[in-house]
């Protein structure tokens, strides 16, 4: 392969490797929040789980968005072949995110919340973060220069900017009492822009995963052709419609509902085409199984597939009334954050790393034996919560409901599971992860 | 620009102004348009983001695991109950030390809340073709 950059101190490395660090750091909260689910009450006067959660909350989406923007960087310009356009931005957008990351942090050890899902900081935080984002993509659209006749993934890196740029501000109206006052109005607009928000960041991964696929397999008509574009406008749609799947219990206009579950069902093409080319894929996948970065994209493909069947079923408004509110819902997200953004990050991380650095044959090893680890529990751990969805859907539907407690008592065999494939799940991917810093480090000494 | 660019643009184009059309069509025909909130649940739900109570308390089934569903709590416990839940604290919830005047605001909230729906599950109605209502 060619190398994409040899610029040690190039800034979107320090992206990936912030966000490597944010994932640990994240990884390391999620544990202490599962052990505070086992034990409850487990150090509340110190770190209490409404803390914990954020701390891992968010330390896992900053390592989403820092790792996608990275990436998305490194192969500009790769595809390019040049340097980006505004380097002063790029430094601006690099002090302001990993500034304002660190004080979010901090923010949270001393209790300071703006209480929103996956955005549960001080709304001040909202500024620097919206800034450094268009900085972004000022530099892309720079880089990238012309939009004519581009492969699908300079669509989708477009789509991804553009969008969660629209959806971040969108997530913010609540900050105006017009939006704020009614707990329906206010749930509806939230998770509109939620719901398209993680299909803005969703379109930086994929498109950087489709970049890497075509780089590994040299197969440069792919990301070109009919069947990429119908894919991506497929995801498109999704993105922009599919978003009221997450409060289909709200008592809110019933077309959200209507329309979010028709367009959902268009993600049964998208299931019916990975079963039909899985032959062709698993001859694909003999040939390039030695690539370890390949090895992640292929165990992302696996995961789209268990995912998608998830979230078809919890499409279903009469499915979703059973496993909405419950750990089947955390399944899902745990499967499509894990299993898909990560691993193709975590492929891309590879790449980009393995080229410009000494990796010894030894650290790869340790990296293969992380693979295997990380994908074995994450489904032990994918399996267990949707066991305990299921447990907790059953008690919902009781006519003569058991207290809560009784019912998270009952469930703590499925919970001890859950968090035991958590502490393996999580040695895996610092197997991944550490050679990656450590040849970091090395280089370092060596300059 | 290719043929193919032109058609690609007009697909995209189509899709990006139907989806501002339904984002500006939300806005402003909110499903409940009239604001018929109190001040004091307005207040109510600025302490409850406040505290984070999310992270642990389901409101519609959104929020963490932890802790229950608040949304109807109101309805099947009693003001002077989820007061004392608020005041002092559970073995699992932390005694937040919050002000009488910051208890009142998060009860009118839940109250508010209550009022506007139901979140229980047995309560929707199922169709034929997959649809719910409640």
């Amino acid at each position: 392969m060619v190398p994409l950059n040899n610029n040690k101190r190039d800034i979107a490395k320090r992206f990936i490797l912030f966000a490597l660090s944010l994932l640990l750091f994240g990884m390391a909260f999620g544990l202490l929040g599962t052990l505070q689910y086992l034990i409850p009450g487990l150090a509340k006067n110190y770190i209490s789980f409404e803390k914990t959660r954020p701390l891992h909350v968010s330390s896992v989406i900053f390592w989403i968005l820092f790792a996608a923007i990275g990436s998305v960087l490194s192969y500009v310009q790769a595809y390019r072949k040049t340097q980006i356009a505004f380097p002063i931005l790029l430094k601006l957008q690099w002090g302001l995110f990993a500034g304002t990351t660190i004080l979010i942090i901090l923010s949270y050890f001393t209790g300071k919340f703006g209480g929103r899902e996956y955005w549960e900081f001080d709304p001040i935080f909202f500024l620097p973060i919206l800034l450094g984002w268009i900085f972004f993509i000022i530099n892309f659209i720079a880089t990238i220069g012309t939009f004519k006749n581009q492969p699908v993934y300079v669509w989708m890196w477009a789509t991804g900017c553009f969008f969660f740029l629209f959806t971040f501000i969108e997530s913010y109206l609540w900050v105006f009492p017009y939006f704020r006052n009614n707990i329906i109005n206010d749930m509806t607009i939230q998770w509109k822009s939620y719901g398209s928000m993680v299909g803005a960041w969703n379109m930086l991964i994929y498109g950087c995963g489709f970049y890497l696929l075509e780089k590994i397999s040299e197969d440069k008509t792919y990301a070109k052709s009919t069947m990429a574009f119908v894919l991506y406008f497929t995801g498109l749609t999704n993105l922009m419609f599919n978003w009221g799947h997450h409060i289909y219990t709200l008592p809110t206009h019933h077309f959200i509902q209507r329309i979010s579950y028709l367009i959902s069902m268009s993600e049964l093409f998208i299931l019916g085409r990975i079963i039909y080319k899985w032959k062709s894929s698993l001859t694909e996948a003999q040939k390039l199984y030695h690539e370890l970065a390949y090895r992640f994209l292929l165990a992302a493909d696996v995961w789209v597939f268990l995912s998608l069947v998830l979230a078809i079923f919890m499409s279903i408004p009469a499915i979703n009334v059973y496993t909405h509110g419950t750990h089947i819902t955390v399944a899902h997200s745990m499967g499509t954050t894990i299993g898909i953004n990560s691993f193709i990050l975590l492929a891309i991380v590879i790449d980009i790393i393995q080229n410009s650095n000494n990796i010894t044959s030894n650290q790869i090893k340790w990296m293969k034996r992380g693979f295997w680890m990380s994908n074995i529990s994450l489904l032990i751990f994918w399996l267990s919560l949707i066991i305990a969805g299921i447990l907790k859907s059953k008690w919902q539907m009781q006519i003569n409901k058991a207290p809560f407690n009784e019912m998270m008592s009952n469930a703590k065999p499925i919970f001890i599971l859950f968090s035991v494939s958590g502490i393996f799940l999580f040695a895996g991917i610092i197997a991944v992860i550490l050679p990656i810093l450590q040849s970091q480090i090395n280089n370092a000494k060596t300059d | 620009m290719t043929s193919a660019d032109i058609y690609k643009i007009g697909v995209a184009s189509l899709l990006t102004v139907s989806y501002l059309a339904y984002s500006v069509f939300l806005y402003s025909t909110l499903p409940i348009p009239k604001n018929s909130t109190s001040i004091a649940a307005q207040q109510g739900k600025l302490v409850w983001q406040k505290y984070n109570c999310n992270a642990c308390h389901q409101v519609y089934g959104q929020g963490g695991y932890i802790g229950p569903d608040l949304t109807n709590v109101c309805a099947n416990r009693s003001e002077l109950f989820i007061k004392t839940f608020l005041k002092y604290g559970t073995p699992t919830m932390p005694n937040f030390n919050l002000t009488e005047q910051e208890i009142g605001q998060i009860v009118a909230f839940l109250k508010n809340v209550d009022a506007s729906g139901s979140a229980d599950p047995r309560t929707f109605k199922t169709y034929i073709d997959g649809t719910i209502k409640q």
